[in-house]
């Protein structure tokens, strides 16, 4: 699996999206900063960071949700301009970190929808219903069912989007988005809520995705899922770019452990040991299962991940990655 | 899965054992009940006519026994089936005993009525002769039905008729139901109305229980073409069944009424854009063909051929429309629906201030234009009776017709529209705007397009309208009032009916225009009466009384499971073991 990524990895290297300098202010706050990216043809580039570190935030800013206070977004070359419809337009589709699906539209409509910037037959075509019409219409009836059992969801083309479980809804927009053809695919954790299994085919889904021509960057709080899955990681922290790299030089940067413990990144006294005691915490046995079974469950399971990642042990512990207080985490330690 | 089914009936036989012999007894006593209803419905319910239909007579029915007489037989007919006899199967798919709780109640709520509004009309129960009291008693025997065990079911996949026999009962259908629309539209007096609407009423809910409406759209989504030929042939019918112009006319402001809610369930029910001004761009069509009509009142002192005034209406509400769209869209939600109130009362404020006085003299002000001619093309002048297949139809069966070709179009345009890439595009900005962008939809101008379609729409209905009344006044198009088209009627006929429908506005727009306009007395009572009625609606059906198959997925999500079973066919799925 690895020797494939990388061998992709060398063929392509034009960089399908370009981000320079993305900043992004609400009000005093600001979410993002300064924050390069670039994702190349064919390739899988996973951004991490704890919660609220800003991912959704860069996410809405290069898909045009939100204007950047500052820098440059282009795709394939061309500057995007910050209109979602524009943006799709031009070849970028998304996913919702809270699955945004079409609640009260059946599956098939869905897609449908999606295929929206990629047909033209406006309102007097649909009221006139020439053959021009009848033979898009068809043709994006075809694509749509195509789409759909790419995911595996063709059988359940006429229920409504709402009545689908968890795991299907996020496939489901999925497929929504691939219905655009784009040329780069954004996914805002398509595996949150997901059980291990699913979590699994998720990963194959994007494999595939990829081997379709259709590079990918994807948000994931499941560090074994993103060092699976990507070529390349990007962590963010408190809105700044802290490492980027293959997934072993992000994995063995203690930066992001500590930064998944809560610790101030920079320069901050202290972190280093805090990250260590973490890791021989985890790593002696009891105290990481413990761990995981408190309440909070996603924090200490990014950690475990984390500490993981660090090359420090293996945890058994397999829990979604989600909504925690990275922060509450810190201060209780 | 086994296990539990076993238990359920058990359960259910053993508080049934001595039940079980009585069910059968109960079953008689029902249909023995209505069909004594029936029977007195022959005989004499009071002595004088003062009391309007003539219910005096012994040996046939009259006025509101007629209805009595029909829920009576309801229930015979069911309660026959109930028994199992053998041809009557068909009547209820999904089981008998619900059905005959609402036909019991059908009958015991129109006897009672009736004979209570004798009582109360004539002052005292003096005035009631023994067949009333017999009826009162009879009719309340049926009410035995609430003690049978409810046998609902899964409907059994129906078995396959030869499609002649299909279309012929869609055909049959349809004419019933316009027999019964008729029925209403012609009722002479409000105590008639009001027995009509129970009886009705019921009578519905009681074929919807039994799954005969179910059956009945499984067949007209089967042959859809047929079932649009028969319903417009039943509405081309409606004219020829009149004898005076009275009804015709109820029947063509009914029309213009549901014509417009259609147009606006474009905007609210697959856009989902409040618009709570609608009526004004009604209005600007009226107007503006009332100008051009070469009224005396009217400032323009041109006569424009009807096509002509039918394209002028019906672009000046589509420039209206943009003009009120285009800055407003942009930003979402509620802004939309204070503009369009805005709008909506400018419109009609501006149209009584254009008189010479306040302002220009262009529409003659508040007493507004009046003598606007009939319309005429080639000769056939729309004012004059005409005689066809034998038959005088009168002016307004004209205008009838007309109304009734533009309801089509309005008809094929939402239909056409709804379920096209613009259509889901609505759909998908009502559903979630910020997903609807991310797919790449420019919400601006699909919302823009949806306003501005249903503007046009709006003022094209208006062209005719004006022709119709003969008159335009600004107080036609107010936000709210006792006479519809008015804005609030509007949306409450759409949302009533069920938003995204067809069959829905049309339904909510006949019973909007009939009830104020047949139940006179109720008078200052009536906005009291829909609001009550609308919150009741709300509460307990929010997918309206026609629900699109979308919004039944949405409110009802028991049901869902079956709607793709249905589709399936050949899935097995038509034996379900339920109850006992
Ligand atoms: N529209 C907004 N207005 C103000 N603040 C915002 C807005 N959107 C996001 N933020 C803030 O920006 C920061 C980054 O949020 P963002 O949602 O991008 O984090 P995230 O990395 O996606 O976190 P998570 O892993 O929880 O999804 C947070 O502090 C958040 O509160
Ligand atoms: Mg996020």
């Amino acid at each position: 699996m690895k020797a494939m990524t990388t061998t992709t990895t060398d063929i392509a290297t034009s960089p399908v999206l370009e981000a320079s300098g993305v900043t992004m202010k609400f009000g005093g706050l600001t979410a993002v900063q300064n924050v390069d990216l670039n994702v190349n043809a064919g390739e899988i580039v996973g951004l991490i960071g704890p919660n609220g570190a800003g991912k959704t935030t860069f996410f809405n800013c290069l898909t045009g949700l939100y204007v950047p206070t500052e820098g440059k977004v282009s795709y394939k070359g061309t500057v995007l301009p910050a209109k979602p419809h524009l943006v799709t337009m031009a070849g970028v589709a998304r996913t919702f970190q809270n699955i945004r699906l079409f609640a009260n539209m059946t599956v098939l409509e869905n897609v449908l929808v999606g295929r929206h910037t990629r047909t033209k037959e406006g309102l007097w075509s649909a009221l006139l219903r020439g053959p021009g019409f009848k033979r898009a219409e068809a043709a994006s009836h075809e694509r749509a069912m195509e789409l759909l059992t790419f995911i595996g969801l063709e059988h359940k083309a006429d229920h409504l989007a709402r009545n689908l479980p968890y795991g299907e809804q996020r496939k489901l927009e999925i497929a929504r988005a691939m219905a655009s053809d784009p040329g780069l695919l954004l996914l805002d954790e398509p595996t949150a809520g997901m059980n291990p299994q699913e979590t699994r085919a998720a990963e194959e889904l994007i494999f595939a995705i990829r081997d379709q021509g259709i590079a990918v960057l994807v948000i994931e709080h499941d560090m074994r899922f993103i060092f699976n899955l990507c070529d390349r990681v990007a962590c963010l922290v408190q809105g700044e770019k802290l490492v980027e790299g293959t997934p072993e030089v992000v994995q063995g940067d203690e930066r992001v452990v500590a930064a998944y413990l809560g610790t101030p990144f920079e320069g901050a006294p202290g972190a280093e040991e805090v990250a260590e005691v973490e890791a021989a915490e985890a790593h002696s046995g009891g105290g990481g299962a413990t761990r995981t079974d408190e309440p909070a469950a996603s924090a200490p399971t990014t950690r475990t991940d984390a500490a993981d990642a660090a090359g420090t042990s293996e945890s058994a512990s397999d829990a979604p990655g989600g909504k925690g207080t990275t922060s509450q985490e810190g201060e209780t330690q | 899965m086994r296990a539990m089914t076993t238990d359920i009936t058990k359960t259910a036989a053993t508080p049934a054992g001595d039940d079980a012999s009585r069910t059968p007894l109960i079953r008689w006593i029902v249909t023995a009940g209505g069909l004594a209803t029936v029977a007195s419905t022959f005989t004499a319910w009071t002595y004088t006519d003062a009391f309007p239909g003539d219910l005096t007579v012994y040996g046939y029915p009259g006025g509101l026994q007629i209805l009595t007489l029909v829920a009576g037989a309801l229930v015979v007919l069911y309660g026959l089936a109930s028994l199992g006899i053998k041809g009557l199967g068909w009547l209820a798919p999904t089981g008998t005993t619900k059905a005959l709780w609402f036909f019991a109640l059908g009958a015991f709520a129109t006897t009672w009525f009736t004979t209570v509004a004798i009582a109360w009309q004539l002052g005292g129960l003096a005035n009631l002769e023994p067949g009333a009291f017999a009826a009162a008693v009879a009719s309340a025997v049926p009410l035995a039905a609430f003690a049978l065990p409810d046998d609902t079911h899964k409907a059994k996949r129906p078995r396959e008729l030869p499609s002649w026999a299909e279309i012929l009962l869609i055909v049959a259908a349809f004419a019933v139901g316009m027999y019964v629309i008729t029925y209403g539209i012609d009722t002479e007096y409000s105590e008639l109305f009001t027995g009509y609407l129970i009886t009705v009423g019921f009578a519905v809910a009681g074929l919807i229980k039994a799954g005969l409406t179910a059956r009945l759209s499984g067949l007209t989504s089967k042959y859809r073409q047929v079932t649009v030929i028969a319903a417009f042939a039943a509405a081309i019918a409606f004219p020829f069944t009149q004898n005076t112009d009275t009804y015709t006319l109820i029947a063509v402001n009914i029309l213009i009424f549901a014509t417009v809610a259609l147009g606006l369930n474009i905007v609210v029910g697959l856009a989902g854009l409040l618009d709570l001004g609608y009526v004004a761009f009604l209005g600007v069509g009226a107007y503006t063909a009332a100008l051009v009509s070469g009224s005396t009142a009217s400032a323009f002192d041109v006569q424009f051929p009807f096509w002509a005034s039918v394209l002028t209406g019906a672009v000046v509400s589509l420039i209206f429309g943009v003009i009120i769209g285009a800055p407003t869209l942009r930003l979402r939600g509620d802004y939309l629906a204070i503009v369009t109130l805005g709008f909506g009362e400018i419109f009609r404020i501006a149209m009584g201030n254009l008189d010479g006085v306040s302002g220009p003299r262009i529409t003659n002000g508040p007493n507004g234009v009046p003598n606007i001619p009939d319309l005429e093309f080639f000769g056939y002048n729309f004012g004059e009776s005409h005689t066809v297949f034998g038959i005088e139809l009168g002016a307004y069966a004209n205008y009838y017709l007309l109304m009734l070709v533009a309801m089509a179009l309005v008809i094929i345009v939402f239909s056409r529209a709804g379920s096209s890439r613009i259509g889901r595009a609505w759909v998908a900005i009502r559903e979630d705007e910020t997903a609807a962008t991310a797919m790449g939809i420019n919400g601006f101008r699909v919302k823009l397009i949806a306003f501005a379609l249903g503007a046009t729409l709006a003022g094209l209905a208006g062209t005719v309208q004006a022709h119709v009344q003969h008159t335009v006044v600004p107080e036609m198009y107010q936000f709210a009032g006792p006479v519809p088209p008015n804005s609030a009627f509007l949306l409450a006929a759409v949302i009533l009916g069920g938003m995204g429908t067809v069959t829905g506005p049309l339904l909510g727009a006949t019973l909007l225009y009939m009830i104020p306009a047949k139940l006179q007395f109720l008078q200052d009572y009536q906005l009291l009466g829909f609001g009550i009625a609308l919150i009741l609606l709300m509460r307990f059906r929010p997918e309206g009384l026609i629900a699109n198959r979308r919004a039944q997925l949405e409110y009802h999500e028991n049901d869902q499971l079956d709607v793709p079973d249905k589709g399936l066919t050949g899935s097995g799925v038509g034996i379900t073991k339920a109850g006992a």
